[in-house]
């Protein structure tokens, strides 16, 4: 096991410096920069304000600085809203941008798992086919459009939950966390039903039900130990789709966390803030992708062993 | 009893796409919808960016100039919206199919080729994978500077992994068998082997993974432009289109409406076909 959690930390750890790298050259090249406004400044100001962003220093140096201030965890000064570090705007939104992806995750994987698990045991039933509508509405609908049609029935219509913001306590998450929540159970459910009902058909369950184990312990015991690792192995992807849903999320209902600081800073080209949020997002991401690596390989010896 | 023409493995499968009523169906729609976004327009004695200043925010009347009224300067909705699906559909199917190709070549060659070779062409997808996906469209689409043929550059550049890593897996298993070890014998050059051998045995799995890639890059258009990040205004696009409903749809829901049904349309069909298309190529998976 040790040699396997070893290549995937490093591994992970390559992938955080590549993106660090890659993002920096990208937005070193990106035309256009978070000073060239239409209104003109004399030439000593412009002077000023590159020297105080370093922008006068040689690219090489430039890079040096910017990972440096990474290892120290400091991600510089945001151009766009003055006296503010990209460290205070991360600190600021990640709160709520956390609150929103745990419980869209929870609420993801409990109802996706329900209804796969309801599809699957009575196929074709009733449950099976509300679980299928619900998945293809979840997959082929973009949250933009759900996400608005949402506010204006249960918001402006309704009037049970606020129309954006985070004022309202629990009342201001529900709408976002279940419309975010909605393509991941989509994607869940479908993959539970199809891989029980993949396992369901193997020689080892058989067995076991010939042997008179009762339906509920082969359900547990079996059925459901070797169905969920699929499912398990899709929560990297659904971590990079939650960071997808959430910046739309936070722009569609108002929410200041980093998903809306990060279209504000790109809109912007507030270029500190746009490589901070990715590197939080990116180092997400991999920890999301190693902690599935690491649970798949708990689950399952082989996957130890794929290299 | 009458013998039945040999049939090749291909046809089969397409006879069993068209037995599959769902897929049928949504190609037909989507077919009407191409259709529609591309002769459309030429209906109307106007384009979508010609502001008409009599008719500001007319209402729905289907028997006016404007079927569908038009937005708050002015512009027909409807043409807008079929405007706005071509480049949509556009950067979607050419998106994939660009996608696809460099997918399929980079996976033929690394999962064919072997060694050294594979193992540093995996890491770098591999590292690429750990990337997050829209996060990379933003900031290529920053670097290109904004347009369509940046947006377009930036989602083909994200999405030709999963191709490659499919085509890779199914390529290192041709490798080895036998017809390809008879070719090396012949003396045939490793190119030739991957273009004749390799690529033409990928081609069921690349067209199950190519129909997903469709839906996925039309999302991935219109959600850059919903931001305001992809297409940006006056060229519509549906992603705008919407994000400009969403921003009037209290007062008049229509302009969110008309666009975000065509486009949930449009992917539901994608996805019928796509899963119609898996079912026949992959019957193991039902």
């Amino acid at each position: 096991m040790f040699p396997f959690v070893a290549k995937r930390i490093w591994s992970g750890f390559l992938t955080l410096a590549a993106l660090a790298t890659l993002t920096f050259f990208i937005m070193r090249l990106a035309p256009g920069g978070p000073f060239s406004r239409n209104r003109k400044i004399s030439p000593e100001v412009q002077a000023n304000i590159e020297a105080a962003f370093h922008l006068d220093e040689p690219v090489w140096q430039q890079f040096g600085r910017y990972i440096w201030g990474i290892v120290r965890g400091d991600l510089g000064p945001s151009t766009r809203f003055r006296d503010y570090s990209v460290n205070d705007l991360i600190a600021s939104g990640l709160p709520y941008s956390l609150t929103i992806g745990f419980w869209a995750i929870l609420v993801a994987s409990l109802v996706g798992i329900g209804l796969g698990l309801a599809g699957a045991l009575r196929r074709n039933g009733w449950t099976d086919y509300a679980a299928g509508t619900v998945g293809v509405i979840g997959i082929a609908v973009p949250i933009f459009i759900i996400g608005p049609l949402a506010q204006l029935y249960f918001s402006v219509h309704l009037g049970w939950f606020p129309v954006g913001g985070m004022n309202d306590g629990w009342r201001s998450l529900v709408l976002p966390v279940l419309v975010l929540a909605l393509p991941n159970i989509a994607y869940i459910s479908r993959l539970t039903r199809s891989s029980l009902i993949e396992t369901m058909r193997e020689n080892h369950v058989r067995t076991s039900r010939a042997k008179g184990i009762g339906p509920w312990l082969v359900m547990v015991r079996h059925v459901m130990t070797g169905a969920m690792l699929p499912v398990v192995a899709y929560l990297g992807p659904a971590a990079a789709a939650l960071i997808t849903g959430s910046i739309l999320i936070e722009t569609v209902f108002a929410l200041p966390g980093i998903g809306r600081f990060f279209v504000d800073a790109a809109l912007n080209r507030d270029y500190p803030l746009v490589m901070g949020i990715t590197l939080v997002y990116g180092g997400f991401l991999i920890l999301f992708n190693l902690l599935t690596d690491l649970l798949r390989g708990w689950m399952d010896p082989r996957v130890r062993h794929e290299g | 009893m009458k013998a039945e023409a040999p049939q090749s493995t291909l046809s089969l499968q397409f006879r069993r796409v068209r037995a599959n009523r769902l897929a049928m169906v949504s190609v037909w729609v989507l077919l009407a919808v191409v259709l529609m976004c591309y002769l459309g327009p030429y209906a109307f004695p106007f384009t979508g960016e010609d502001a008409d200043f009599d008719n500001i925010s007319a209402p729905i009347d289907l028997f006016s100039a404007h079927p569908f009224g038009t937005d708050d300067y002015g512009r027909d909705l409807l043409v807008r919206v079929l405007e706005g699906g071509r480049v949509s559909l556009a950067i979607g199917f050419l998106g994939a199919l660009v996608a696809g190709v460099i997918g399929v070549l980079y996976g033929a060659v690394s999962g064919f080729v072997g060694g050294r070779v594979d193992n540093l062409m995996m890491r770098a997808v591999e590292v690429l994978y750990g990337f997050p996906y829209i996060i990379l469209v933003i900031l290529l689409g920053l670097l290109f500077g904004g347009g369509t043929l940046a947006l377009f550059a930036a989602i083909v550049f994200t999405l030709w992994l999963t191709p490659a890593v499919i085509v890779r897996a199914q390529a290192q298993s041709l490798a080895k068998r036998e017809f390809v070890e008879a070719a090396r014998a012949g003396g045939m050059p490793n190119w030739q082997i991957i273009w004749t051998h390799i690529v033409p045995n990928c081609v069921s799995v690349v067209i199950v993974y190519g129909s997903l890639l469709v839906p996925e890059v039309i999302l991935s258009e219109s959600f850059l432009s919903f931001l305001g990040i992809g297409i940006k205004e006056p060229q519509a696009s549906w992603g705008n289109l919407i994000q400009a409903g969403t921003s009037a749809m209290e007062t008049d829901l229509r302009l969110l409406l008309l666009p975000g049904m065509l486009l949930a349309t449009v992917l539901f069909c994608l996805n019928f076909i796509a899963d119609g298309l898996r079912d026949a190529f992959d019957p193991n998976e039902r």
